[in-house]
């Protein structure tokens, strides 16, 4: 249907952002790269020169980087898959008849709205604190000791904000999917004697496939860039135990002022992050073919 | 189906659901409740903070202390102004994709949302250089400029979702009638697309009120957002828990109500393709 | 297959009422945002006959109270308008630091600590303050902090407070344990005096210390404890002394210390939540700075607040270092700013005492700006009005950041080194000892990671050739 002109005038229309999203990724990126073959610290100015691959070599093998490597992956992959989970259990229980429907969703969507150092500092202080924290009184009223979850098990920790952030956003659309599937289909599926289960895992979960992998593709984009959760609550320790790639680079560039270095970090993370988009849109692009 | 059984059954849902909904918004409602006592009280064990004595003083103090208006109007100003400038470019775009789809489109999407990757952290000194030449630092329209740019490529992944869902054979219809493109865009069209970009916009104004490196980093003190509002409350030398607390309900409370009311809105078009 | 057409128009048809209410109303509230943003943008020309100097600051309470007495200032010196911009420490750091590492202009004064002074002094980033008026009297402020923050020569920040580290205890606990805590106590009373007063069934633990990773929070109190260890952080090399005695001492200690008698969770607190403990009566002992001491005996947040005792920082029998460090929160300007006489007269104003003798008028001694003048100290109205001053000033007295320990070193700071790589340095060290408080690892271990690491960093900045 569409002639030549329609595409020429489509072509026009795209441009405008094409070009402004090129400028936004080619200039910094450009600089960045620039930068990472430097010597240059902001806070010793007039050291500069062309210092060849050595800024890569040091954050390749410093010694928190296979570690830092490790921690995002888990970190990305730990919060996917309880939002994923959780967003599916509980879209499927706020698509029932319920009393104060709206109400629920009302609770269960708010936590998208707090701002990431803030909760972070309220899980810490309020939640996790091994003395004062909530978590702590549940422990001892039940008579356990109680844990200390920021020392001895912080990535996990920081899984746990994290999704509770994002669980609200996986809901959401798991939500909407669930509410365009077909009613009739399911009916037809109950008549012709199928169990809850079964409609559930034959008809329902490939439907919400496709949503998952939309969740999936949206939340590890911003995932992968996850810092001020860790920055609040654990300062990436103890020791590297929840250092991630985008927390080193942090160390390299604002805690060090070594722009040089923060640079090679930050292409460094460019191409794992794009080695994992690579998978990632491979896997969506099946899905979304329609 | 028996009435009696199922009305159980939605008993039973409804007490799990609300249960689950109240440990969600649990923090939250901690962080509420804490805004409300004094210092010395917010640190005591649960029970005592519930029992004791409830206070505005930290919201006087909050008040006392800071200018909460302006930072709240830069933030309305940032994130709306983003988002709509972000529209602006963005529809167009999203319109030619998903009407005039080409072999290329799905690439050139998946290459913008790939934009989105670099870490913030990594490529703050270059931005700041730049920002400094060209006396952007501090002002509304740097962190428009960056943030519009921060949520293109969502914006026009969502609005390339909902655009498509928006069938063809409507337009077909229109034209059948004798209608001109122009009256086709304007009362065919874009009311049907009306409820896609009002999603979007919402879903990215969230997004962009809660951005915490770029607004926190390009400004200093004329068009700091709440974002460093919260940054003046958390962790001074000194207890600061009711402080914090009233600031950050103070923060979100605007974006929370917002979102609430038109939670709706932002349901039906929060697709992202998902929705076949 | 549903019928998509159907479903649409039905959509199109509920929503676009309510679709177009949302927008409506998102459109005016933009139009009268950008209005207001119009009209502020008016006030700030018509106002602009006065220079308006952006002043950055921390948000401890000192300087937050300075924000509410400005009408003073406004009074004196009606041409200069003060615009604040008070942020959290790190974020302050962070920004304030690429501020003026890329000249970006964006403040006038910047509230900076003992850290950044020498080394941003030494590369010509700051106006030297050498001629500030006569009554500003420059040969008041405590010599242990003015040496701290000069450079050849050259005042390069005005101290608006100071602070040292002691430590504070439970007078209470120590009498029913039957002991008694000597002014000059070592680290043998601090043990013996954790163990008396622990109690963990009533939630009472001897001591409290600092364990959260970072430069400013375990490494800021380990390496004073090395410092009254007779140990140091680098020798006349820039050799990392992970590998020294002293160090293996302040580790093994610090962490019997904590694991004995500390509470849970210690590896993630810092000074507020080390203050939060003390101030529920869950600590016997807690060694941080000295400005804890209003926090502590503030009766409003704290319930100890009458028990509450004040030692010296202790240190090893026979070290003729204690374990105290110096910090002072203090203003300077950056070169290249506009507005560098206004930003004089408000550093002038700021930490005179003319300001001193305001805050005293008007909320009693006890809250003025302590660690920053002699004469402060010897004025018998403050000396009655905080119990701590003569605590407080001899802690300062005894930090001296030019030669922090008994051997020498080739670096300026007590509880850190002055230098641009130590932020990032120390908070990797204070990981590694974090990591031990944890249980993760030993102390060896962690010394040994904390010495390869520091090597590793010193080689990279050229330090170690």
């Amino acid at each position: 249907m569409s002639t030549q002109a329609s595409r020429a005038a489509a072509r026009l229309m795209i441009s405008p952002s094409v070009i402004l999203l090129f400028l936004w990724m080619a200039v910094p990126l450009g600089m960045t790269l620039w930068f990472s073959f430097q010597r240059y610290n902001l806070l010793m100015p007039g050291q500069g020169g062309f210092v060849g691959f050595d800024n890569y070599k040091y954050f390749l093998t410093d010694p928190a980087f296979f570690t830092a490597l490790w921690n995002t992956l888990a970190l990305v992959g730990g919060v996917l898959l309880i939002t994923v989970f959780g967003g599916i259990l509980l879209a499927l229980l706020l698509d029932q008849a319920i009393y104060g429907q709206g109400i629920v969703r009302v609770l269960v969507i708010a936590p998208f709205f707090v701002m990431p150092t803030v909760s972070a500092l309220v899980w810490k202080n309020m939640l996790y604190n091994p003395v004062n924290g909530i978590f702590a009184y549940i422990a001892e009223f039940f008579g356990f000791q109680p844990y200390d979850f920021l020392a001895h098990s912080p990535l996990l920790s920081i899984t746990l904000i994290v999704a509770w952030q994002w669980l609200p956003f996986a809901t959401l659309i798991l939500l909407t999917a669930l509410q365009s599937l077909d009613s009739e289909q399911l009916e037809a599926a109950e008549m012709d004697g199928a169990g809850a289960l079964s409609r559930f895992f034959y008809i329902m979960v490939p439907h919400l496939a496709r949503a998952a992998t939309v969740v999936i593709l949206i939340q590890t984009i911003f995932l992968l860039s996850t810092f001020a959760e860790i920055l609040v609550t654990t300062n990436g320790g103890p020791g590297i135990a929840s250092t991630t790639l985008t927390y080193l680079v942090y160390v390299q560039s604002l805690l060090q002022f070594d722009v040089g270095g923060g640079a090679a970090g930050g292409v460094v993370a460019v191409i794992l992050a794009n080695i994992v988009a690579i998978f990632l849109m491979r896997m969506i692009g099946k899905n979304l073919e329609t | 189906m028996a009435r009696k059984t199922s009305n159980r059954r939605k008993l039973v849902l409804t007490i799990i659901a609300w249960s689950i909904g109240f440990v969600i918004f649990f923090p939250i409602l901690w962080t509420i409740i804490l805004s409300f006592k004094s210092e010395g009280d917010a640190i005591k064990t649960p029970l005592q903070v519930l029992t004791s004595h409830w206070t505005f003083e930290s919201y006087g103090l909050v008040q006392e202390r800071s200018n909460y208006f302006r930072h709240f109007m830069n933030s309305v100003v940032i994130s709306f102004g983003s988002v709509i400038l972000a529209l602006i470019i963005g529809i167009p775009s999203a319109w030619a994709m998903a009407f005039v789809p080409g072999k290329r489109t799905k690439d050139v999407l998946m290459w913008m949302l790939s934009t989105k990757m670099m870490p913030a952290v990594g490529v703050l000194v270059p931005i700041y250089l730049m920002f400094r030449d060209w006396g952007l630092l501090d002002t509304r329209t740097g962190l428009i400029i960056v943030l519009c740019l921060m949520n293109l490529p969502i914006v026009i992944w969502m609005l390339y979702t909902y655009f498509k869902e928006i069938p063809s054979e409507i337009l077909e219809a229109a034209r059948m009638d004798g209608a001109g493109l122009r009256s086709e865009i304007l009362y065919v069209l874009t009311p049907m697309a009306v409820p896609g970009i009002a999603s979007t916009l919402l879903l990215n104004v969230i997004l962009s009120w809660n951005e915490a490196f770029w607004t926190l980093n390009l400004t200093a003190a004329k068009a700091a957002p709440l974002t460093a509002f919260i940054a003046a409350y958390s962790s001074p030398e000194g207890l600061f828990y009711a402080k914090l607390s009233a600031a950050s309900t103070l923060a979100i409370a605007p974006i929370l109500i917002l979102g609430w009311f038109s939670q709706k809105q932002l349901v039906r078009g929060l697709t992202f393709g998902a929705v076949k | 297959m549903i019928d998509r057409n159907a479903c649409v128009i039905e959509y199109f048809l509920t929503d676009w009422a309510f679709a177009q209410s949302i927008w409506e109303d998102i459109m005016t509230l933009t139009f009268r945002a950008l209005l207001g943003a119009c009209a502020l943008g008016a006030l700030a020309t018509a106002a602009s006959a006065e220079t308006t100097i952006t002043v950055a600051t921390v948000n401890n309470g000192d300087m937050v109270r300075m924000q509410g007495y400005m009408d003073d200032f406004y009074k004196l010196h009606p041409d200069i308008k003060v615009d604040w911009v008070t942020l959290e420490e790190n974020v302050l750091r962070q920004k304030v630091t690429t501020d003026i590492a890329t000249k970006g202009g964006q403040f006038d004064v910047l509230t900076i600590g003992t850290y950044e002074v020498p080394i941003w002094g030494k590369q010509g980033w700051l106006v030297s303050l050498n001629d500030l008026p006569a009554d500003y009297d420059v040969n008041d402020l405590l010599p242990a902090i003015r040496s701290g923050l000069t450079v050849d020569g050259n005042l390069y920040a005005a101290p608006f407070y100071g602070e040292s580290s002691f430590v504070m205890y439970r007078k209470d606990l120590m009498e029913k344990a039957g002991m008694t805590m000597p002014e000059k106590p070592t680290w043998a009373d601090i043990e013996k005096a954790a163990a008396a007063m622990t109690d963990k069934d009533n939630g009472i633990y001897g001591i409290c210390l600092r364990g959260k990773a970072g430069w400013g929070e375990n490494a800021a109190f380990l390496s004073a404890m090395d410092n009254s260890m007779g140990g140091r952080w680098f020798d006349m090399n820039w050799q990392p002394q992970f590998n020294t005695a002293p160090w293996k001492e302040t580790l093994t200690r610090y962490l019997d210390m904590m694991n004995k008698y500390g509470p849970p969770g210690a590896s993630s607190n810092g000074f507020n939540e080390n203050l939060a403990l003390f101030q529920q009566g869950k600590c016997g002992m807690w060694i941080d700075a000295t400005v804890a001491a209003s926090f502590v005996t503030n009766p409003k947040d704290s319930s100890v607040a009458d028990k509450v005792g004040f030692a010296l920082a202790p240190n090893k029998e026979g070290v003729d270092k204690r374990a105290n460090w110096l910090w002072a929160w203090s203003l300077a300007i950056p070169a290249g700013t506009k507005h560098e006489a206004a930003a004089k007269t408000f550093i002038d104003w700021a930490t005179s005492k003319h300001y001193t003798e305001l805050v005293a008028a008007k909320e009693g001694w006890a809250n003025v700006p302590p660690g920053m003048r002699t004469s402060l100290y010897e004025n018998p109205e403050y000396q009655k009005a905080a119990p701590f001053a003569k605590m407080t000033i001899d802690s300062i007295n005894a930090a001296d950041p030019k030669n922090p320990s008994v051997q020498e070193v080739p670096y300026t700071g007590v509880q850190f080194v002055a230098i641009p790589e130590f932020q990032a340095i120390g908070t990797a060290v204070g990981q590694q000892f974090s990591a031990a408080l944890a249980g993760q690892m030993t102390a060896d271990q962690a010394l040994a990671n904390a010495q390869s690491l520091t090597e590793r960093e010193m080689k990279k900045s050229g330090y170690i050739k």
